[in-house]
């Protein structure tokens, strides 16, 4: 680095006070979406997780399974991931072993937020979508800020190529700004080629979106896992 | 602790952590478990300094806060109206067009959430904890000044650490209509008239020229409305739908929802109506 810097500038930099950072994160890509239906959820993300230009695997897919009805999608530094979703795991077993059942998608979104927070001045980089069922049994998503502001919506793309995916999914799923349609329901079929479609354009502009797809659905029988291929370049 | 090491924790790793609030945890992971009441950070760490890198543009990590808003309060004869955008910026992202930013603490409290959305959410919370504890050990409903002080001093308690919060609490208690503005910096006070955020000088505009103490409640609805909607117009971080909210002596009352492009034609036929 010093090479390119001219010899006044080298000159400067031997004499001037130097800061040193504390800088405990890295971006370590990937993207996640989550589409809620009258009685179902998808959550699904890709399976590399990379730094700078380089591929660490391409076989880590971001989502967890938490409870039978609730799976979280997490994206961003890849350690406070594995910090977060260990203390998940804890809180759920600690709140089932307290109330004899099982957390709820709402509760376990609350919470969610709660725990976000308390690291309010140390943040989590992570990005969160919760996708489940509400206690009504109706698919719901919730996504998080890093400091745990939370909304309950219908679909929400996260991570790398969300400013991709999320204007697509507007106008697919949201019909926005479109006059005289019929808003039709969204079938679990059509969620599902939704998503692959939406993953495969992805993969095909962001570099840190790649390997596979892992697709979660999300139905009253509990959480099925399918997994696809995508551009491994 | 036991489940910690279940778990998979390894005791001790953080060493010496410091934490603030109503608890006191001598370990990092301890903390994490047991509360959230907690803030967990490393020992000698300035927040504000540290969380600088994060709007850096030029870092790869990136942490952008929910920011910018047009949000407005107003006392009348018959009340308070509050009318908010719904609109969340992350830089010049639109994170989100449906940010409910009216916060209901209670049947007779609401508060607005102008600056970062998980500050005021949060601690609109908190307040709404303490608002139910003086409930039921003092067998009355808290005044609109008390409920707007206790916020305002707990977040002093974290001034210089970061907190980004502009609110207005409305009520409705024994002295009427009540309405306090509080930020983060500490600022505490009350006005007939509030607008908070980005867009705040735009809605300022509409509500001046059409503000009179004598409104009817239809009049103070639309002028609401009105005003934000001028403010999504001109101001970029601004936009999505009105939520308008009416506090009256039975409690707030949840009037309306209304897109702003829809409120565009109707307000651009009314101009050429009058033609």
């Amino acid at each position: 680095m010093t090479s390119v810097l001219s010899d006044i500038n080298q000159e400067e930099s031997h004499y001037a006070p130097k800061q040193a950072y504390f800088n405990p994160y890295e971006q370590n890509g990937g993207t996640v979406l989550a589409v809620a239906g009258e009685d179902f959820s998808v959550i699904a993300s890709d399976t590399r997780l990379s730094q700078g230009f380089s591929i660490h695997t391409r076989d880590l897919p971001k989502t967890y399974k938490l409870t039978s009805s609730t799976v979280l999608g997490a994206c961003g530094f890849h350690g406070d991931t594995l910090t977060l979703t260990k203390i998940l795991q804890a809180r759920l077993k600690m709140y089932e072993h307290e109330h004899n059942k099982k957390m709820s998608t709402t509760a376990v979104a609350a919470m969610l937020s709660t725990m976000l927070y308390s690291r309010r001045f140390f943040p989590f980089y992570v990005y969160n979508i919760v996708a489940g069922l509400d206690e009504e049994g109706k698919g719901c998503v919730f996504s998080f800020d890093p400091v745990g502001s939370y909304e309950r919506e219908t679909y929400r793309a996260g991570g790398s190529a969300s400013a991709m995916l999320q204007p697509l999914l507007d106008n697919q799923i949201g019909f926005k700004n479109q006059h005289g349609v019929t808003k039709t329901p969204l079938s679990q079929e059509k969620a599902i080629k939704l998503v692959k479609d939406v993953f495969i354009s992805a993969a095909e502009r962001d570099i840190y979106t790649g390997d596979a797809i892992v697709l979660n659905l999300i139905t009253k029988d509990g959480v099925k896992v399918e997994t696809f291929p995508l551009r491994r370049d | 602790m036991a489940l910690a090491g279940v778990c998979g924790f390894q005791q001790n790793v953080a060493k010496s952590p410091c934490t603030l609030g109503n608890g006191i945890s001598d370990n990092l992971i301890d903390g994490a478990i047991h509360s959230s009441h907690n803030f967990t950070m490393p020992s000698n760490f300035d927040p504000v300094e540290n969380l600088k890198q994060f709007t850096d543009p030029k870092s790869d990590v990136k942490i952008q806060f929910n920011h910018g808003t047009t949000t407005l309060a107003f006392k009348f004869q018959h009340g308070v109206i509050v009318a908010v955008d719904s609109r969340a910026t992350a830089g010049s992202w639109i994170a989100s067009q449906t940010v409910k930013k009216v916060i209901e603490i209670n049947p007779y409290l609401l508060g607005t959430m102008a600056g970062g959305a998980a500050d005021c959410s949060y601690w609109e919370r908190v307040l709404a904890k303490h608002c139910r504890i003086y409930e039921l050990r003092n067998k009355e409903r808290i005044s609109v000044a008390a409920a707007s002080k206790l916020l305002a001093n707990i977040v002093y308690g974290y001034k210089g650490m970061g907190l980004s919060m502009g609110t207005m609490i409305c009520g409705w208690d024994k002295k009427g209509p009540g309405l306090y503005y509080v930020d983060s910096d500490g600022q505490r006070m009350t006005n007939p008239i509030f607008s908070v955020g980005s867009g705040s000088l735009y809605a300022y505009g509409v509500l001046d020229s059409g503000y009179k103490w004598e409104l009817t409640v239809d009049e103070a609805i639309d002028l609401g409305r009105r005003a934000i909607y001028h403010a999504t117009h001109r101001d970029a971080y601004s936009g999505g739908v009105v939520n308008l909210y009416h506090m009256k002596e039975t409690g707030w009352e949840f009037i309306s929802q209304t897109d702003v492009l829809d409120l565009h034609y109707k307000y651009q036929e009314e101009k050429q109506a009058r033609r």
